[in-house]
């Protein structure tokens, strides 16, 4: 029972990763019907922001000390960040430790602005393109950016801490009356689930509250009619990819501490994160997050040491068994609606 | 701290293979020069092929061993400080290049790729024309370059490969490795395991999927079973694996007091990571604090991981701290030109060209098979790791071989690992049929056309 439970709250934080970049990928593709494939590179640029950060907030200019050496024996360069000079040391030290939820604050106009960009400056040209082309042009996309972040920060993950507050776990096990040590979860992974359930929680509010939410709704289910009636849907529509690309970008960011990022991390997410849009449905946003949670708990249980000892090599196509499974029994997916992609 | 000393056993061996080797020159020694092999250098230029990972996870780490490579032609051909050809034993090379040929060098793209290396070190031989391959950042591509060099009749001198199939199952008579090897860091790190964490430990292994895995994951077993620890589980993870989470936590609930990674690079650097975010480290276990090893340290992996290495025990080929002759006048050229030190692949690769040329220049040919006879069971000295055999029966070298752990107040990102014990080479020296490393051949060396 420990051990079931232990798999589905390791499942939750997967989970939420997959469940927020397939939200942003249906939304993307319910709302200009593109396959964005540098959905995952938005995923790891966003990861990188939280780097960024850490790095600016560190920058530093040295000192020499006289009484220490370096490697070659020549007297020791110290790095002083230049925040130690603004804040003191004890302040700026709490600041650099704060570094990625901070960037949160920071991310969401890059991401922002990165999503602009593309949709205006490539991704608009292929609208009426086939879905082969747009594919095609998108993964281009995703090998570029993460070359371009590999051109800057290297080929080796770069170590991104939570703060102090967040390390270490939480023991779930002697909560719920089990052996102390059965069931611990890190504070991070916890932290992880709950913001991804707000901002998956805000963007269906968006979507469902406002005037805004409604027009896209409205220009999902049909495009030409909400034109007809005066409303200038291109532009929201660009709009909804700046937010897609904010809501992957965070993902990124708040994943940075529980892996070290690297430029292929992306890529790692990516093909999961289309099974998850394929079997939750194309274009539903509630099949996204539902597929998301329950792909990123079915990996987590084959990872299991009795489950592995049945059916040997099991963790390494769960995914792909289940998904297959779902689109021949429900060739829409989970929640999928009638008509999409099906022209 | 131990260090290393020549012990009786290794000094009647070193002077009867000396004295072996004076008494009966091989032919090729003697011989002026061959034609009829593989990519013979005619004019004034010999042209080196440097097979590493520019692009893909183990790009940094290649990009580390081009510089090293870069710095040993210009050693070679007489520029800079001289490096380590100051300190080597071998007083054969004299900065005029090899055998008078000015070095010359073409890279190729390992991608860390088994095929695409194969298709980079291919290239460089049939069209570059060059008369030996070198380097890589992993066992699978050090196997299949290896392979690839016996066909082709050119030396294959191995970068970083750590797996015991190099030169095991997989050994090939113009392949040769200066890197350590799995068992050895086994053999090393137990009595390390046994004198701090006892010898009453349950261990928990989690090993990449893939040959390199395999083999250091049987070595630490059968290394620390042997002192008294149990293996309480081995579970394999995929290597393309990111999160660890759902392998580390069911790790304290299996009664295991000591977690074994036998994982590299990336894998490493998440699994640890991973391991030290679900508090493995503030556990207590069996009445024990929970230990957590790394069987095979890098520095761009201790830099991945940062913080999370802290104190962790691990072992290394080769670390810029060390205080020898050899090392020193290593870190302090490779650092005057690039302003930080080494790494240890930076030194295997930077040792094993060096020990190409000065083969070539003691056999007096380019010769593929002059040069493994002039390779085989040659002992040599500062190199950085004491005395060194490369044993002719499998071509592995022979070395002391570093214990190390993270360093609890690192001065600077490449500071980051202490050397714990500089375990000596007898202790890490096996027979060429050890169970390990059965099943391999090396069969002829192969000049090729």
């Amino acid at each position: 029972m420990d051990a079931i439970i232990l798999q589905v709250l390791n499942g939750l934080d997967k989970g939420s990763a997959y469940a927020l970049i397939a939200l942003g990928l249906t939304l993307i593709f319910g709302t200009l019907g593109v396959v964005n494939f540098a959905h995952g590179a938005l995923f790891m640029i966003g990861a990188f922001c939280a780097v960024t950060l850490s790095r600016i907030l560190t920058l530093s200019h040295t000192i020499i000390d006289d009484t220490k050496k370096d490697f070659l024996g020549n007297p020791l360069k110290v790095e002083v960040p230049y925040i130690y000079d603004i804040f003191g040391q004890t302040t700026g030290d709490a600041i650099i430790d704060w570094a990625v939820p901070l960037s949160i604050l920071f991310s969401i106009p890059v991401m922002v602005g990165i999503g602009f960009a593309m949709e205006r400056g490539l991704i608009k040209h292929f609208y009426k393109r086939p879905h082969a082309d747009q594919i095609l042009v998108t993964f281009g996309l995703a090998i570029v950016l993460q070359e371009i972040i590999k051109y800057f920060y290297g080929a080796n993950p770069i170590p991104t801490p939570a703060p102090e507050a967040f390390t270490g776990s939480f023991d779930f096990g002697a909560m719920l009356g089990f052996d102390p040590n059965t069931i611990i979860y890190p504070y991070w992974r916890l932290v992880y689930f709950a913001f991804s359930a707000i901002i998956i929680g805000a963007v269906f509010a968006f979507l469902q509250f406002t005037t805004f939410g409604m027009v896209v709704r409205a220009g999902m289910a049909d495009r030409e009619t909400v034109g007809l009636l005066g409303i200038n849907i291109d532009k929201r529509f660009t709009i909804m990819f700046g937010i897609a690309a904010a809501v992957a970008g965070l993902a990124g960011v708040m994943y940075a501490p529980i892996n070290s990022p690297n430029y292929h991390m992306g890529m790692d997410f990516l093909v999961l994160s289309f099974v998850v849009v394929v079997v939750g449905g194309m274009g539903s946003l509630s099949g996204a997050v539902l597929a998301g949670f329950l792909l990123g708990i079915l990996e987590s249980f084959a990872s299991m040491g009795a489950v592995l000892e049945i059916l040997p090599g099991i963790n390494q196509i769960i995914i792909y068994l289940v998904a297959i499974i779902i689109l021949l029994t429900r060739p829409r997916g989970l929640m999928g609606r009638k008509g999409v992609m099906e022209e | 701290m131990s260090n290393s000393k020549l012990t009786r056993r290794g000094l009647i061996k070193t002077g009867a293979v000396a004295g072996a080797a004076g008494l009966t020159l091989p032919t090729y020694l003697r011989a002026d020069g061959h034609a009829g092999f593989t990519n013979a250098p005619t004019g004034d230029t010999v042209t080196l092929g440097f097979n590493v990972p520019q692009s893909g996870p183990y790009a940094d780490e290649g990009a580390d061993e081009l510089r090293a490579y870069e710095l040993a032609v210009e050693h070679l051909n007489g520029g800079g400080d001289g490096g380590m050809m100051n300190t080597f034993s071998s007083k054969a090379l004299k900065g005029n290049g090899i055998l008078g040929k000015k070095v010359e060098y073409v890279t190729g793209d390992t991608q860390t790729k088994s095929d695409a290396a194969r298709a980079s070190a291919r290239s460089m031989i049939e069209k570059d024309g060059a008369v030996m391959i070198t380097g890589g950042s992993s066992s699978g591509v050090a196997v299949a370059v290896q392979a690839l060099c016996q066909e082709a009749g050119v030396i294959f001198m191995a970068g970083l490969t750590h797996s015991n199939d190099t030169t095991g199952k997989d050994r090939k008579a113009n392949g040769f490795r200066h890197f350590f090897n799995s068992y050895m860091s086994g053999a090393a790190l137990a009595p390390v395991l046994a004198a701090n964490y006892g010898t009453d430990r349950k261990a928990y292994h989690l090993t990449a999927d893939y040959n390199w895995g395999y083999t250091t994951e049987e070595a630490v077993k059968s290394s620390t079973e042997a002192m008294g620890w149990e293996t309480v589980a081995a579970v394999k993870t995929p290597l393309t694996q990111t999160d660890f989470s759902s392998y580390i936590a069911p790790v304290l609930q299996s009664g295991a007091d000591t977690l074994v990674l036998n994982h590299y690079g990336g894998n490493m650097v998440n699994s640890l990571t991973n391991a030290v975010q679900f508090g493995l480290r503030d556990k207590q276990v069996n009445g024990k604090d929970f230990q957590i090893i790394v069987p095979l340290y890098s520095r761009l992996m201790a830099k991945g991981a940062g913080a999370n290495v802290k104190g962790i025990f691990g072992s290394t080929n080769w670390h810029w701290s060390l205080q020898d002759e050899g090392s020193q006048a290593f870190v302090k050229s490779f650092g005057t030109k690039y302003g930080f030190p080494p790494s240890q692949a930076a030194h295997t690769c930077y040792v094993q060209a060096l020990l190409y040329a000065d083969a070539v220049e003691r056999a007096g040919s380019f010769n593929p098979c002059a040069v493994v006879e002039a390779l085989e069971d040659f002992e040599f000295d500062g190199m950085g790791n004491g005395k060194t055999l490369y044993r002719g029966d499998d071509h592995q070298c022979f070395k002391d071989v570093l214990v190390v752990k993270g360093k609890e107040n690192p001065t600077s990102e490449f500071d980051l690992l202490e050397i714990v014990e500089v375990t000596p080479v007898a202790q890490v020296t096996y027979e060429p049929d050890h169970p390990q490393f059965a099943g391999g051949n090396l069969g002829t060396c192969n000049p090729g056309a």
